[in-house]
């Protein structure tokens, strides 16, 4: 009790120094949290954007299709692997699909595409399509007609119930060639999407490949983001692993987790340079209590205080120093990443434009993930505690008369 | 019962080339109950010989025992129990925890001992009292006096219960009047409660007061008188 009153005394020693040292931990945390919490906050969005659109954030999977994406890696679930999926309580919903490449060709026109075959109901809910149709509707589940991406409507200056050809290879080798009616249009917010996706009923498209009963890929919808480890660790241990894939979004969307990575070490690079100022400050703090505190350590020692004892106390008080700075800064930041999180900021004019392009919505919404303030405390803390190794290398070297003639 | 005893003390001094015996061969004993004073001139080795009895500083010959306790050959955290548990330190100023209360002062040595709070509640408000200043109880060192300041610091040396008590020039930044109330307050300590006394001064007066007079020079022992 005495040593925490002498520490927290010891603190208000030198109220100016201990105000701004608390003050600039306070700063770093604010700011560490506050940028860190757009940053997580863009990439969230941006892995829920992808996510939603287009691969979900867990697939099953033929084993090896991933690596050679081909009809004839295709499957047919068992119904184990439903029952499955149906009896897990975090997945509340799997859309099959069956996925594949084919030409497209209308009068004298070709273009590569993406078919897939899907149930529009299940994807509906998964990619949110119905407030991106542009013209006309769905197509009913067993007919044969086609929801296709606006870029390629505009392409071939397609409309409503015209027709497109489609020519492909079906399962092991078989033709698969059709014309099949226009029924809907779909603007998808990612370009490269957007430009060559064609969305049939997947019985029509089982039926033009060929692949009766057979699916590329189940597209799992689960039911907290959070959670996902966890479901995959759970599933992964149940599925049997010579036949199924099991792949999440990471290993699906590489390109984004690069992306994100780049874009991410940019900005610890930027943090890493604000804690190095943080980190003089707090050395230069101690640097200065330690040397005007020379004399009184000779006496504590030579009074018989124990070293280790005296190292407590100083930890204590730098301890004490980077606990007030850091929760002052997790309670200033607090409110405002709830209100960015309300409020996400919306970008303007042509930075919106470039954001939508990719298929983003142009807003930068702060995350409210509790880890991010927990780790720039911890930190903090350590940096702290780093800092105090000096302080702790002087008093292990002291000796108490030459630090009394001082 | 010889509470210090030293033999051939010695202390070598290098520093790059140029040697200073600062105590050369000291051989001295005290008894409990002694109230003794180390005099002599500027540099002639009193706060040396004093620094090794009370195991602050590494002897270069010769032997140190308290209470028939050799401790020349103790590691640091032994010597540092064995000051707390058998040396009370007076030094020469500034001898006080600048955050703690006049109280707490005499309280803390004895929390480092571990004494329960009521024992150690007790015992520091005694020992205040005893030296006068029982209305500073609540007040920090700056708001002292030199004087004050020096009998918490004796009060605290007191507190720990230790077999006896050094104090290095205690007076030495003290006006006249200070001086003769520090030293009334350890004569009467000593005459009282038979507490042993080991300083050292140049001051005149203080030396008129002590029963037991060691003179050295050049680090030796001249006189050695017992009044
Ligand atoms: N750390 C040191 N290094 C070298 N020489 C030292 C050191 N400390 C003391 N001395 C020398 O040792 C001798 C004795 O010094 P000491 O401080 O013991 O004398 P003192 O009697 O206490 O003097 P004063 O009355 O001025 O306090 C002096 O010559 C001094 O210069
Ligand atoms: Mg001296």
């Amino acid at each position: 009790m005495m040593i925490l009153k002498m520490a927290w005394r010891n603190i208000w020693r030198n109220k100016r120094r201990s105000i701004i040292t608390i003050s600039s931990i306070f700063c770093a945390v604010f700011f560490a949290v506050f940028a860190r919490s757009f940053q997580i906050g863009v990439y969230d969005k941006m892995v829920s954007n992808m996510v939603g659109m287009y691969t979900g954030y867990l697939q099953i999977q033929q084993e090896g299709f991933w690596q050679e994406q081909s009809i004839d890696n295709s499957f047919v679930p068992d119904q184990s692997v439903r029952d499955l999926l149906d009896n897990h309580n975090n997945i509340d919903e799997y859309n099959t699909r069956l996925e594949s490449f084919a030409l497209t060709a209308s009068e004298n026109l070709t273009k590569g595409a993406i078919v897939m075959g899907v149930n529009f109901e299940k994807e509906d809910l998964l990619m949110d399509l119905s407030p991106k149709i542009r013209a006309g509707e769905f197509p009913n589940e067993i007919s044969s007609s086609l929801l296709i991406s606006e870029g390629l409507a505009d392409y071939y200056e397609l409309n409503i119930g015209d027709s497109l050809i489609l020519l492909g290879q079906g399962f092991h080798g078989a033709s698969a060639n059709g014309i099949f009616p226009i029924q809907g249009i779909v603007k998808l917010p990612m370009p490269n999407l957007n430009d060559r996706l064609v969305f049939m009923p997947i019985l029509a498209a089982q039926e033009l490949f060929a692949a009766p009963e057979r699916i590329t890929s189940m597209v799992l919808q689960i039911d907290e983001p959070s959670k996902l480890n966890k479901i995959k660790t759970d599933l992964g241990g149940k599925l049997n692993r010579d036949t199924y894939d099991l792949l999440d979004w990471k290993q699906l969307l590489p390109e984004l987790v690069q992306t994100i990575q780049a874009d991410s070490a940019g900005g610890i690079i930027i943090l890493g340079i604000l804690y190095m100022i943080v980190t003089f400050g707090i050395l230069g703090t101690l640097l200065m209590m330690t040397a005007e505190r020379m004399y009184e350590f000779g006496i504590l020692v030579s009074i018989g205080m124990r070293k280790g004892k005296l190292i407590l106390t100083v930890v204590l008080e730098s301890l004490m120093m980077g606990v007030l700075g850091v929760i002052f800064g997790v309670i200033g930041i607090t409110p405002v990443r709830y209100y960015f999180y309300l409020n996400p900021i919306r970008l303007q004019a042509k930075a919106a434009d470039s954001i939508e392009a990719f298929g983003f919505e142009p807003v930068i919404p702060a995350s409210l993930d509790p880890q991010i303030a927990i780790n720039h405390a911890a930190i903090v803390l350590l940096i702290v505690l780093l800092c105090t190794l000096y302080p702790i290398a002087v008093i292990l070297k002291l000796k108490p008369i030459k630090a009394m003639r001082s | 019962m010889e509470i210090i005893k030293t033999k051939n003390l010695s202390k070598l001094y290098k520093n790059n080339e140029l040697e200073v015996l600062a105590v050369d061969g000291v051989s001295l004993s005290i008894r409990q109950g002694e109230f003794t004073a180390i005099v002599g001139p500027s540099g002639s080795g009193k706060t040396t010989l004093l620094n090794m009895i009370g195991g602050l500083d590494a002897i270069s010959d010769g032997s140190v025992e308290i209470a028939g306790t050799n401790i020349n050959s103790m590691n640091e955290n032994e010597l540092i129990d064995f000051r707390l548990k058998n040396i009370g330190f007076v030094f020469q100023a500034y001898n006080l925890i600048p955050v703690l209360t006049a109280k707490e002062n005499v309280e803390f040595i004895m929390l480092l001992q571990g004494i329960s709070p009521e024992e150690r509640k007790k015992r520091s408000e005694e020992l205040l009292t005893q030296v006068g200043l029982e209305d500073k109880f609540n007040v920090r060192p700056n708001q002292l006096s030199g004087g004050q300041q020096q009998r918490v610091a004796v009060a605290r040396a007191l507190a720990s219960r230790p077999r006896f008590i050094l104090a290095d020039e205690p007076t030495a930044n003290l006006d006249s009047q200070s001086t003769s109330k520090l030293l009334d307050i350890m004569a009467e300590m000593n005459k009282k409660e038979n507490i042993t006394f080991l300083f050292s001064t140049h001051d005149q007066r203080v030396i008129d007061k002590a029963r037991r007079i060691v003179t050295i020079e050049d680090g030796k022992i001249i006189s050695d008188e017992v009044r």
